[in-house]
Order: structure tokens, then C-alpha cells, then sequence
């Protein structure tokens, strides 16, 4: 018998991740690691992991990793590449995270056209802290700090950050996808391929949004979960490739 | 646990399954099962169901958020 | 090296370069503009990286970044915007990794004003932001030693893997004085711990997240123990006319030059006052301290704050000598004669 799934060279081996039933993380960090070797820049990796639920990713990813503030992971990021343009360096991040107390930080590297890529799990609630209100909510969510459901009268509206900078001019890849079942995980995967393609192409700042199930904070299974992805938060976050000036900078 | 059923063999790392059952969602063939055993860290685990053929499509380890399902080739 | 006429902003920069720094980041902040401005043109003339980032808050996080894969690393600001790196100073602590930061200080708090003072020796002495650490802090009293302990200051960071503050203020800052830079470091060891790829090696990771209490708490001794060692190893000042001293100032940075000016006054009409001068605010020169009340009744704790060193000078002390305090906060440069008449009135008080 010969096994068709190895074990991914850059996922440690044989850990039990601390990721509630059903979490997108689990899918998403199996496919980076699997990208990570496939792409051959394991070697020369260095992820940035965030505060909130992937704050020990260090236990799972068997590369070099810095942990980072809650929200400043660009920036650290930008000092790693900016010291080191030969490594290959990734953020990992949440929508708390990335589009609240990080928004100047993500806003101002991807400006900047930092030379790193950007993995946003975008699942609408903060995780960690036990699933209350993000900028991404959607409206009417009930989340234990929009208890009635989100209200753009008293808390604004779904944040959409990737759309925002997606327009800007030093953003190479940007692509929004759904991690709503089998189909979901290859659109994934292949944006993040694009995305890792764009920075070892040399070319500048690249970003992959994934619309994440949180079965535990959204009080769903995780079936009903992935049809919620598609179902609603499809909806408000469109999929698709936001901008992809690839072609112009070959 | 392998169960053995036409082209491919299915194994679940059943003390690593959390028993999310997205596996038994996705699979067309209906090869997994949520088990009525509980593992140690007390989720029931996906198991495969005998005599049902694997066809190898790997919907199950792409799905899979813990890396704990394993097809094998005859 | 010949003497050159420069400012202090420009000598903090200038002995950044020579120290084998290789990164800047900052964000604008008067009055220490001119230290960024000379690394735009400098540092990256030499090679290195000058980054102007969207706030102190990303550059000191910049900094995090770059320090983590081994480079030497300087970020600089003023009151305000140090207290917003002071997230970062804190994580730089947590995951032990060297840094230089540059606070050139200002009228606090709150905006304040750009003039010089001396208000922020609290926030940088006792850590400055969350957790339970220490920095090491030092407090140039000229545009020469600004050159010199700048150079120093990157040495005591890789020595001890701890972000090292230097505290001046505008006036230090903004003046010029001729200085003789230290030659180019050349040739810095390879930092073993520095993240840089696994390569086909194990893998690393720097994390300041600890959740279980006892290993927290044992990183936490850690820490304790190192800053013990630099306690033992680093503490710095300058003794000024104390030998035949009935009165012993205590006074750093642009402080202890006035206080410098006022004692020799105080000399001409026959006042035997002396200074010593902090180099080393954190650690504090306790001992020296302690050693001089064994025989001196009298110490006046001056600083352009409402008394902040004092309490350290308290705790040096411990209670057997009397001491008096002289502060101008907000910006106010008091003058050598505003302090010499203190001098004087402290001395008639020993007299009765």
C-alpha cells in the first residue's frame, strides 16, 4: 500500500492542534505548509503568526516564525524583508486583527508595496476572545457584543478591507475565496499559490482573504458552518480575484 | 483502524479526530461514518465503513482541518 | 578621526552608522526630526535601511522584525511618540531581542511642547510599558557622549539581547558640539538565535506568549537574572568635584551641565559643592550614592522634571542623608545662577 497524502515537510508531525472541530485554520495551514514544500521556499520562510486563535501557529508550522502584537504583523514583517529581501515572508492573520487594531499597519505596508504576502482568515468574529463583534461582521450577526444582531445604525458596516486595498496601486495579487467545502479548498490553495508566485516573482505585496468557518463562535456544526460561508457570507464578500497586476510588472 | 474496500484504503487517526464530520459531509462515496466509540479527548471520530468502495478522490484529506485521514493506493 | 561640529541628532545618527546599524525605523517627531533625516540620506547611503513608517507604533514593530533576523536595529522619537512604542519596547523585552531607542525628550505630558525636559525618566527607567521587565538606560551629558554611548548603546543590547533606551532631551538634541566619532565596527559576530529561514536546520520561534504560569514565571527569573548581571556590569556616572564635597548634586543630561555651572559658582565664593552624574539612569548608581551618605549630610536632586530621579536617589539613600530637590518642569532650562542660588541656600541650611 502506498500512502497518497504525505505528511506536509513543514507541518509538524503528529500534533493534535489546540483548533476548535471544524476551524478553518486546520485546512488553511495545511495548505500553506503543502505550498510551502511544493513551492520550495520552506527553507527560507520565515511566517509571522498573529494574537488571536493562530496565535501558537508555531506549534504547527515547522518553519522559522514570529509571533507579532495583536495587529502589527505587516509591520514586523516589513522589517524582516527590509533586513533580509531573501527570505520569504508571510503574515498570518485574522480580521480582528488585520482589519481593527491592525488597519494602519495593513493599509501602510500594502501601500507601500512591501514585498511580502498576507494570509487574512476572514470568519467574522473575534475567535480567541470567545466570538465577539468585528469590523467583517455581517449585518445582523449576533455576536455576544452585537447581541441583537449587527446594526449599521450603531456599529457601521461590514469592513471590506482586501476591496480597499485591492485599488491600491502597490498591491501585485489580491484575491477573495470561500472555504466552503472540497471546491473552496482548491480555490484556496491556488490563491495562495498566486499570491507566494507574486513574492517569488520578486513583484510586491500579495494578499489572500479566506472566508473561514468558526463553528464554536458562530454556535453552528461545522457542516452547517461551510453552507453558512456559502450562504451568507458569500453574500456581503463577494468572491473572486480583486486585482492582479502581475502582468504589468513582468 | 483500515477498513479495505475496492480501489483505495481509508485510515483515520481516530485519538487525533475532533469529529467534525466535515469528511462524512464532503465524501460522495458515503465511505466515513462518525463513530459511536468517544477517543480520548471524548469526540465521537470519523471511521470508515466497510464495504464501501473508496474511489481515492482525496475530498477527505483536503477537508480535513487536523490531518488526521490517510488514503492508501492497493 | 578629526573633530567635527554637529548636532546631537544628527551624532545620535551618525554613531548609529558606525555601529554597524543597518536599520532605521521613525516616524516624525520634533524636536529629534533631524536624527531620521540623517539616517534618509546616511544610512542609506552606507548600505542600510531607512524606512519613515505610519506611526511609532509600526516602527517600533519594524524593528521587532528586523532585529528578530540579527540585524542591528535604531528607532528614535520623543515623549508622545515613545509612548506609543511603548507596546513594542515591551514585546522587544519579552522576546529578548536587542534594539536601540532614542528618546529625545520633550514638555509632557499629554503634547506637551518641543522644549527640553526631563519628564519621561519614570516610563523609561521603570520598563515603561507592561510586564515585568527593565531597560537599560542611558543618559548622555554632551554631543560627544551622545557619539560615544550610541555606539555603547549597541554593544550593551547583543551583549545582553535587551532593547537599550537613550534618554536625551531637545536641548540635547538640537545643539552642536564638536565630536571625534569611534572608527566603523567591522565585522559583528553572527547572532546564532536570529530567525533567518530554517534552512536544513530545526526550525525556530521567538513567541512572548507563555501560557503556562510556572514557565512564565521562569522566563520572567530569567529576565530578573539578566537584568542582575547588567545591575553588576553597567552602571555608569561621572563624579564631579566630589572629592572635598559637603554637598553632592545629582543631576543628569542637559540638568547636570547647568548644575555643573551653578557648582562652579558656588566654588568661586567658597561653597565645596560637587555633582554626581548619572550615566547609567537604569541601572542607577546606588552604591556610589550610598557610599558618599556614609559622610555627607546634604544632596540636591536636580532635574528638569517635578522630581523623579529623586525617588531613585531616595531609595539609594535609604533614609541617612537629607535630601533636597530642585526641579523646573514643562520645558523651562533653568540657569546656572537660578541653581547656584539653591546651591547657596542649602548650604546655609547646613550651616545652623
Amino acid at each position: 500500500m502506498k500512502l497518497k497524502n504525505d505528511w506536509p515537510k513543514y507541518y509538524k508531525k503528529d500534533v493534535v492542534s489546540h483548533y476548535c472541530p471544524g476551524c478553518g485554520h486546520g485546512i488553511v495551514h495545511r495548505i500553506v505548509a503543502e505550498l510551502l514544500e511544493e513551492m520550495q521556499v520552506g527553507e527560507r520562510a520565515i511566517c509571522v503568526n498573529p494574537a488571536g486563535c493562530a496565535v501558537l501557529a508555531y506549534l504547527y508550522f515547522d518553519i522559522d516564525m514570529l509571533e507579532s502584537a495583536h495587529g502589527r504583523g505587516t509591520a514586523m514583517a516589513t522589517g524582516i524583508k527590509r533586513a533580509r529581501p531573501d527570505l520569504f515572508v508571510f503574515t498570518y492573520q485574522g480580521d480582528g486583527d488585520l482589519s481593527a487594531i491592525g488597519t494602519a499597519e495593513t493599509i501602510h505596508s500594502a501601500n507601500r508595496g512591501e514585498h511580502i504576502t498576507v494570509i487574512f482568515i476572514n470568519n467574522a468574529v473575534y475567535g480567541m476572545t470567545g466570538g465577539q463583534m468585528a469590523p467583517t461582521t455581517l449585518i445582523g450577526q449576533e455576536t455576544t457584543t452585537s447581541p441583537l444582531g449587527r446594526n449599521p445604525a450603531l456599529e457601521g458596516y461590514p469592513l471590506h478591507i482586501t476591496d480597499l486595498v485591492a485599488t491600491f496601486r502597490g498591491v501585485i495579487y489580491a484575491e477573495r475565496v470561500s472555504l466552503d467545502g472540497p471546491a473552496g479548498v482548491t480555490r484556496t490553495k491556488k490563491a495562495i499559490r498566486n499570491a507566494f508566485q507574486t513574492q517569488i516573482d520578486g513583484l510586491g505585496y500579495s494578499i489572500v482573504e479566506i472566508l473561514s468557518a468558526c463553528p464554536t463562535n458562530w454556535k453552528m456544526s461545522p457542516v452547517d458552518s461551510f453552507s453558512w460561508i456559502k450562504n451568507e457570507m458569500t453574500r456581503e464578500y463577494t468572491p473572486g480575484v480583486l486585482t492582479d497586476k502581475r502582468g504589468d510588472k513582468k | 483502524m483500515a477498513q479495505k474496500t475496492g480501489k483505495c484504503t481509508v485510515m483515520v487517526k481516530s485519538e487525533s479526530c475532533k469529529g467534525c464530520s466535515l469528511c462524512i459531509e464532503f465524501c460522495k462515496s458515503g465511505k466515513l461514518v462518525l463513530s459511536d466509540k468517544l477517543n480520548k479527548m471524548g469526540y465521537r471520530y470519523a471511521e470508515p465503513v466497510e464495504d464501501t468502495a473508496c474511489t481515492g478522490c482525496m475530498i477527505c484529506t483536503s477537508i480535513c482541518p487536523d490531518l488526521v485521514i490517510e488514503v492508501y493506493d492497493e | 578621526m578629526n573633530k567635527v561640529f554637529i548636532s546631537g541628532n544628527h551624532a545620535f545618527a551618525e554613531a548609529a552608522i558606525r555601529a554597524g546599524c543597518s536599520c532605521y525605523f521613525g516616524y516624525p517627531i520634533t524636536p529629534q526630526n533631524e536624527l531620521g533625516e540623517y539616517m534618509a540620506n546616511h544610512l542609506v547611503n552606507n548600505g542600510g535601511v531607512f524606512l519613515q513608517s505610519e506611526s511609532e507604533t509600526a516602527a517600533i514593530n519594524m524593528v521587532i522584525g528586523a532585529s528578530s533576523t540579527g540585524a542591528r536595529v535604531m528607532t528614535s522619537s520623543s515623549s508622545p511618540g515613545i509612548s506609543l512604542k511603548q507596546e513594542g519596547i515591551s514585546f522587544l523585552a519579552g522576546f529578548e531581542l536587542p534594539a536601540v531607542i532614542v528618546n529625545v525628550m520633550r514638555g509632557g505630558p499629554g503634547l506637551g511642547n518641543i522644549a527640553p525636559a526631563q519628564g519621561d525618566y519614570f516610563q523609561a527607567t521603570r520598563g515603561g510599558g507592561h510586564g515585568d521587565y527593565r531597560t537599560p538606560v542611558l543618559a548622555p551629558g554632551s554631543v560627544q557622549e551622545i557619539a560615544d554611548l550610541t555606539f555603547e548603546a549597541f554593544s550593551i543590547a547583543d551583549r545582553y539581547r535587551t532593547p537599550v533606551m537613550i534618554l536625551g532631551d531637545g536641548m540635547m538634541g538640537q545643539m552642536k558640539e564638536p565630536v571625534v566619532f569611534p572608527d566603523f565596527v567591522k565585522d559583528l559576530p553572527e547572532k546564532e538565535w536570529a530567525l533567518k529561514g530554517r534552512g536544513t536546520g530545526k526550525s525556530r520561534y521567538m513567541a512572548s506568549l507563555i501560557l503556562d504560569p510556572l514557565e512564565m514565571e521562569r522566563h520572567n527569573w530569567k529576565l530578573m537574572r539578566k537584568y542582575g548581571e547588567i545591575e553588576k556590569n553597567e552602571v555608569r556616572y561621572e563624579s564631579f568635584m566630589t572629592d572635598d564635597a559637603d554637598i553632592i548634586v545629582i543631576a543628569y543630561g542637559t540638568a547636570a551641565r547647568i548644575a555643573k555651572g551653578a557648582i562652579k559658582r558656588a566654588r568661586g565664593d567658597g561653597i565645596r559643592a560637587g555633582l554626581i552624574r548619572p550615566i547609567t539612569l537604569w541601572p542607577f548608581p546606588k552604591k556610589v550614592l550610598l557610599d558618599f551618605a556614609s559622610h555627607i549630610s546634604r544632596f540636591i536632586v536636580f532635574e528638569m522634571s517635578t522630581g523623579q530621579m529623586l525617588e531613585d536617589v531616595q531609595l539609594a539613600i535609604a533614609g541617612k542623608a537629607e535630601i533636597a530637590f530642585h526641579g523646573r518642569p514643562g520645558g523651562v532650562i533653568p540657569t546656572p545662577a537660578e541653581f547656584a542660588r539653591y546651591i547657596y541656600r542649602e548650604n546655609q541650611k547646613l550651616k545652623k
